[in-house]
């Protein structure tokens, strides 16, 4: 890793941004996918537009939110609307292009964990649990899901899901009529994984240049299948570089402001 | 005139056993009101939330609460909610019974209890577990396509409470900016507490702004600071920094605690908890 001037965080961030279009809709979840959705609005997509599921439409923020519902998200959005809305006429009607989403656990088939490692009744770890994740993962036309590759979060069997992918594969998704197309790519820090069209298991189709294919296979918990040419992700350009860390320059100093309160 | 102090609403209005939901979805979290809960020390709650937060945190350490409704319990943007995560992986202070959903599935319910319908409907939960583990979440077919479609019970709290920017003189209650469901939580309740920033003269809502009439609301109290550490649009911003700090105060037992007995059972209201921060040094 020698040379790089760059953290393997901030490969997987422009990678995942890099895979947004301008104008698409995006709704996103808190953490790297918003991280990654705001790079891409503040270089190459000034006109997508977010959406939290806090209600904020076509936010615009300036410093990346510590929660979901951050006032800087109601601030700069188009509008702002109430949950039950969000869900309901936003997302359930197949407005939403992409859905953006992080997650604990994934399995081979893009199925998420973000509820319980161990027995539900007994468990092992307490996620936090899946929020809104469940729908936007059936509703949005597709999904990205960015997360971190070892073989703990990616595991040949999850305890639960908590947000279905392509189920058992094999066309499961669809047979079951699920109105979105599902998970369709998988940005971790090792490259990007994307599903095979008949079986619906995920393979590795493009790696960074820090880290080689046997690496990544290695830090899988399935055994990891290839695409057969295996691409190189070009590395961070100085001006993605340059965006990204000042947008999280500008993050850290708001998130460290005291707040007065009026009393 | 609903118009009380916030301890003789919780006093009058909150009793063990009952069914209680605190809303707020990040913004306008009514942490004043769950701190005194705490300080009269109830107990048993049926605790309904989507996002637990940082307040349910609070009471479900400071044992409030045997059974949680919610669909997402994490510190968010930082980690797990220590206290809740405790109670249901060691049943401790006490054994936690959780009903858990999708924010969706929430929405619904809440959706379904304003309306006064038994349950509410979406295409929600596909291909999930949660079904399996939350025998509430269940299907029906559509009398006109024959899809089957997802239901939920419809949630009716006994009381909810919640925080607003401003109440007039009469009780009507102004709230704007992220609004979450409260609006469908606030309907669905058989009681309704409001806490606010500020009592004004006349609110001058405009037109389509979202306000509880004051013939709905059951008390209304006048807490200023009563969202921190969550935020008021228009008062203040959310403290990002005291909930990154929390996560090292509530891991431990006893630090926690400590916490709660200095900043909660220690000071008499949400004003001298304020102040006893400032007193501590904490910038606020």
């Amino acid at each position: 890793m020698s040379g790089m001037d760059w953290t393997p965080d901030e490969m997987m961030t422009v990678t995942a941004a890099r895979l947004l279009w301008d104008k698409a809709v995006c709704f996103v979840g808190i953490g790297l996918p918003s991280a990654a959705a705001n790079l891409a609005r503040q270089s190459h997509a000034p006109d997508i537009v977010l959406i939290y599921e806090s209600g904020t439409i076509g936010t615009r923020p300036n410093v990346l939110p510590l929660s979901i519902g951050d006032g800087e998200l109601a601030d700069t959005a188009v509008c702002v609307v109430p949950l039950p809305e969000i869900f309901s006429y936003w997302l359930q009607s197949g407005r939403i292009d992409v859905g953006f989403l992080g997650a604990a656990q994934i399995d081979r088939y893009g199925n998420l964990n973000s509820t319980v490692v161990g027995r539900y009744d007994a468990p092992k770890t307490r996620l936090p649990g899946a929020g809104g994740a469940p729908e936007i993962a059936t509703h949005a036309k597709q999904v990205f899901v960015v997360i971190k590759q070892s073989p703990r979060s990616f595991v040949a069997h999850l305890d639960f899901i908590s947000s279905a992918g392509f189920l058992a594969g094999d066309g499961e998704r669809s047979r079951r009529r699920a109105p979105g197309r599902g998970p369709q790519a998988i940005i971790s820090d090792y490259g990007v994984l994307k599903p095979d069209p008949v079986t619906d298991e995920f393979v590795l189709v493009a790696r960074y240049e820090h880290v080689t294919t046997e690496s990544a296979i290695a830090a899988c918990g399935w055994p990891l299948k290839t695409s057969e040419f295996v691409e190189v992700i070009a590395p961070p350009t100085a001006q993605e570089l340059l965006a990204l860390r000042e947008l999280h320059a500008r993050t850290k100093a708001a998130h460290a402001a005291a707040v007065k309160l009026p009393i | 005139m609903p118009l009380m102090t916030l301890r003789d609403a919780i006093r009058d209005h909150v009793h063990d056993g009952e069914t209680v939901a605190l809303e707020g979805f990040t913004h306008l979290i009514p942490f004043a009101a769950g701190q005194e809960i705490i300080r009269q020390r109830r107990q048993n709650l049926h605790l309904v939330r989507m996002t637990p937060d940082l307040i349910y945190d609070q009471m479900v350490g400071a044992g409030c609460a045997n059974r949680l409704t919610f669909s997402w319990g994490g510190n968010p943007g930082v980690g797990s909610a220590h206290r809740v995560r405790e109670a249901i992986e060691k049943g401790w202070p006490t054994p936690l019974e959780i009903h858990e959903h999708s924010h969706a599935g929430m929405a619904a319910a809440y959706v379904a209890g304003a309306s006064r319908l038994p349950f509410g409907v979406l295409r929600g939960y596909f291909g999930t577990d949660l079904p399996e583990v939350n025998p509430q979440i269940r299907s029906i077919q559509c009398p006109y396509t024959g899809e089957q479609l997802t239901t939920v019970p419809a949630m009716n709290p006994d009381v909810t409470i919640l925080h607003a920017q401003k109440a007039d003189g009469e009780g009507n209650v102004l709230l704007s900016g992220i609004i979450g469901a409260q609006k469908e939580a606030a309907l669905a309740a058989r009681k309704l507490i409001i806490t606010v920033e500020e009592i004004v003269e006349r609110l001058d809502t405009p037109m389509n702004g979202v306000v509880l009439p004051a013939w709905v609301v059951t008390a209304v109290a006048c807490v200023p600071g009563g969202a921190w550490p969550s935020y008021a649009r228009g008062y203040y911003s959310r403290d990002n920094a005291f909930y990154i700090a929390w996560d090292d105060i509530s891991r431990d037992r006893a630090r926690f605690l400590q916490w709660l007995d200095r900043y909660v059972y220690s000071t008499v209201d949400h004003a001298q908890c304020v102040q006893t921060l400032r007193a501590d040094g904490y910038d606020l």
